[in-house]
Formats: C-alpha cells, structure tokens, sequence
C-alpha cells in the first residue's frame, strides 16, 4: 500500500488539494447564503418567509447528486459553460446552504424575544438589532453543528466524482482503474478523509460536551 | 427540451419502477439500520471497558468517511473475501453499515438525554440491566430522538442515489438510461426526478417536523 501511494502520490495529492479547495469554497458559500435564508426565514414579513422556506426545503429533500447533476448536465445548455469542479461546488454550496440555514435558524429562535425586544426598545433598528445582539449570540450557539455541518460537506464533496471535479474520490478511480488495485487504493483515499474529517469531528464533540 | 415525449407512460413506468427500488432500498435499511444502531448505541452507552470504546472507534471512523467510499468498499472489497454480492445486496450493506454508525450516535446521545435517575430509580426497583434499559429508559429516550431519527431517515433515501455509481437500477440510474437514448428528455427527467425524490423526502421531513412541535409543546 505504501508503495501505491509512492508512486501515485502526486495523483492523490492533487485530488486531496482540489476536496480542501471545493470543501473551504462550498463552506464559505454556504455559510453566506445560508445565513442570509435564516435570517430571512425570521423577518416579521411574512412573503420572505415563505421564500426562504421553499428554498430551504426544495435543497434539503433533493439528494445532492441530483443538484450537482443538473448543474454539470442542464446548466450548461442554457446559461453557461461549467467545468464539474465548478457545477460539483455550487451544488455542494446549495445543499448545504439548506442545512445551514435550518441549524443558523434554531439558533436565532434559540436565543430568545427578549433579546430583539430589549434591543429595538434601546432604539435600535430591527436589522441593527439583528447584526449586534442577535447573531453574534445566534453563532456561538450552532458552532458545534455547523461544524458537523462542515464534516458533512466534506464528506459529501465526494460527489465531485460524478460530475469529473478532480477531487480525491476521482482521482482515486484513476489510480484504481490504472494499477487494478482497488481496495488498497480505496484505503489511503480513506485515511485522507479521515485526516480531514477526524479531528474536525471530535473537536466538535469535545465543543459539544463544554 | 421535450416533455410530452419524454413522459409518455413507457418512460415515466420505468421511472416509477426505478423509485421503487429507491423506497425498497431504503425502508430495507432503514429497519436494518435501525436495530442495529439501537444496538451499537446501546452498546456504547453502557461503557463495558473494551468493547465500548472499541464499537466507539470504529463507528466514529465510519461516520467519518464519505458513503460512496464505503459503497465502494462492499462492491469491491467483499468478493475480495469471497461473499459474491450483486448491486443491491451491497448497496443495502453499504448504507446500512454507515446509517446505522449515524444512528448509533444519535441514539447514545438520545439516551444520555434521560435522566440518570430514571436508570437508577429502575434498577433499584429490581430490574435488570436489560428491563431497565427496555422498558424505561430506551422508550423516553426514542421519543427524544424521533425527530433528529427522521430527519436521518430523510438523508438516508436522499443517500440511495449514490448507488447509482454500482449500477443499483433506481431512479437517478433508470432516468439516465432514458436520457442516454434521447438527450433531449435529459432536462425533463432531471426535473421529474428532482419532483420525486422532493415529494418522498418532503412527506418524511414534514412528518419529522409534525412529530418536533408536538413533543416541543409538551
């Protein structure tokens, strides 16, 4: 096994590079439109609400591979070109924004009207109100499940495989159609995802039991 | 783009055969899944020196590692040791080997939900371990867990998709033969599809929120 790493090591590494790039891109993505569907899912408005909400769903019950398919294949023919790196992390980027925006939400209700009533009543506008008290208390709520969160993301970053995004699932084919040794080659693919997913893991637990 | 073709009722047969398998495949291992992640959970909970931590270990490294790789370990790693599977006897290996790892750690943390003093209150009544456990603690500790428990469920069919890759014939695998032969159905198809798995995955999502506001409001 050492010595199908030695000598394909520079095929897993750029598969291994390419799931870090896709994984941080899709994570800052989703952390963005995420938070911005939670916030709008509880504004006082009613019409917005129900936007974010039919986003929110529509992502969360469609499986991943279906998104990232239709990016890769339909996207193309009406809007613009994508390689599947790019189709596979804005798929991943939409998926997980649901995830996000469902847990971001629970921590807003989490932290209670009083605190949105004592701000708006200092004289605070309800956005201001919102940016400075609630979700800076919002966020130190949900860190441990964005982070497992973060640890879906990257494992679901293995459907970059499907759409040719490069990433260490795909690379690790390569290697196992070109050497026709599959599980050694399916192994050190896995002690790269652990490597990447383990610690993350358990530091998330080890936030959790604080 | 072509609909009316695309979704004469030859095609849209086929793909209804194809979510078939889909909802086979998953309530198959959800069941399976299920009891065994009870189990492991269970297991964990109860803190017998080795073996706790070593069921820890190994769900942990299962949880860790992304399900198409685990896929792929049953489709090629068992005729490797000798058992012969076809797709969908690995396909329901793989998932139920990873879905019962999430579930085993939902359960452990459903179970330490309750509280101590139920299981002690239980024992000192003269129950045993086992009655303890099944008759006071695991029945709150389900309740608890419904919710988070569905929404698994709900991950677990979006999941049979990934077993397209093994040639599982579900539904992604019998829409993309319908499209490989004409790709003007591939938009309709994808559309169709994305409706299909929205409409099953959706009905269990509501069902898990129905369950969370009633046991929220108690």
């Amino acid at each position: 096994m050492w010595e199908l790493f030695i000598n394909n090591w520079q095929t897993f590494l750029i598969g291994f590079a390419n799931t870090v790039f896709s994984s941080i891109l899709a994570l800052i993505g989703s952390l963005v439109i995420g938070s911005g569907f939670a916030i709008l899912e509880t504004v006082p408005n009613k019409f917005w609400r129900i936007v974010a909400k039919i986003y929110i769903e529509i992502f969360r019950n469609i499986p991943l591979l279906v998104i990232a398919m239709i990016f890769y294949l339909v996207v193309p023919q009406f809007l613009f070109k994508v390689n599947g790196f790019t189709a596979g992390t804005i798929g991943l980027t939409l998926y997980t924004s649901a995830f996000i925006a469902e847990t971001v939400r629970s921590g807003i209700n989490a932290v209670g009207d009083g605190q949105m009533e004592g701000a708006r009543s200092n004289g605070m506008t309800y956005w201001q109100a919102m940016r400075y008290v609630i979700l800076p208390q919002a966020f130190r709520i949900v860190i441990p499940p964005l982070g497992n969160q973060f640890v879906n993301l990257i494992k679901n970053s293995s459907v970059l495989a499907f759409v040719a995004g490069f990433d260490l699932m795909y690379q690790g084919d390569i290697v196992a159609s070109n050497t026709f040794e599959t599980i050694p080659t399916y192994i050190i693919i896995g002690i790269f995802y652990l490597i990447l997913t383990m610690p993350l893991s358990y530091y998330m637990q080890h936030l959790e039991n604080k | 783009m072509d609909f009316v073709n695309a979704l004469s009722w030859v095609n849209f047969r086929f793909l209804l055969q194809g979510l078939w398998v889909t909802i086979y495949v998953s309530l198959i291992s959800i069941a399976l899944s299920f009891l065994i992640g009870l189990l492991l959970g269970t297991i964990r909970y109860t803190k017998t020196p080795i073996i706790s931590k070593l069921v820890g270990f190994i769900v942990d490294v299962v949880r860790n590692l992304p399900l198409l790789l685990i896929i792929f370990f049953t489709y090629f790693g068992l005729p490797g040791i000798g058992v012969r599977v076809n797709s969908l006897v690995a396909s329901i290996i793989a998932l139920v080997i990873f879905e019962s790892a999430m579930i085993s750690e939902i359960v452990r943390s459903g179970i330490n939900a309750v509280d101590e003093g139920q299981m002690e209150g239980a024992r000192s009544n003269g129950m045993n371990f086992v009655q303890a456990m099944f008759y006071v603690v695991m029945p709150q500790a389900l309740l608890k867990m419904i919710p988070t428990l569905l929404s698994q469920f709900v991950s677990l069919v979006k999941d049979t998709s990934l077993a397209t890759i093994i040639i599982l014939p579900e539904l992604l695998y019998h829409a993309q033969i319908v499209y490989s032969q004409n790709t003007n159905y591939m938009i309709p198809m994808y559309l169709i599809i994305a409706a299909m798995y929205f409409v099953v995955c959706f009905c269990l999502s509501m069902f898990a929120s129905y369950l969370q506001r009633k046991f929220d409001s108690r």
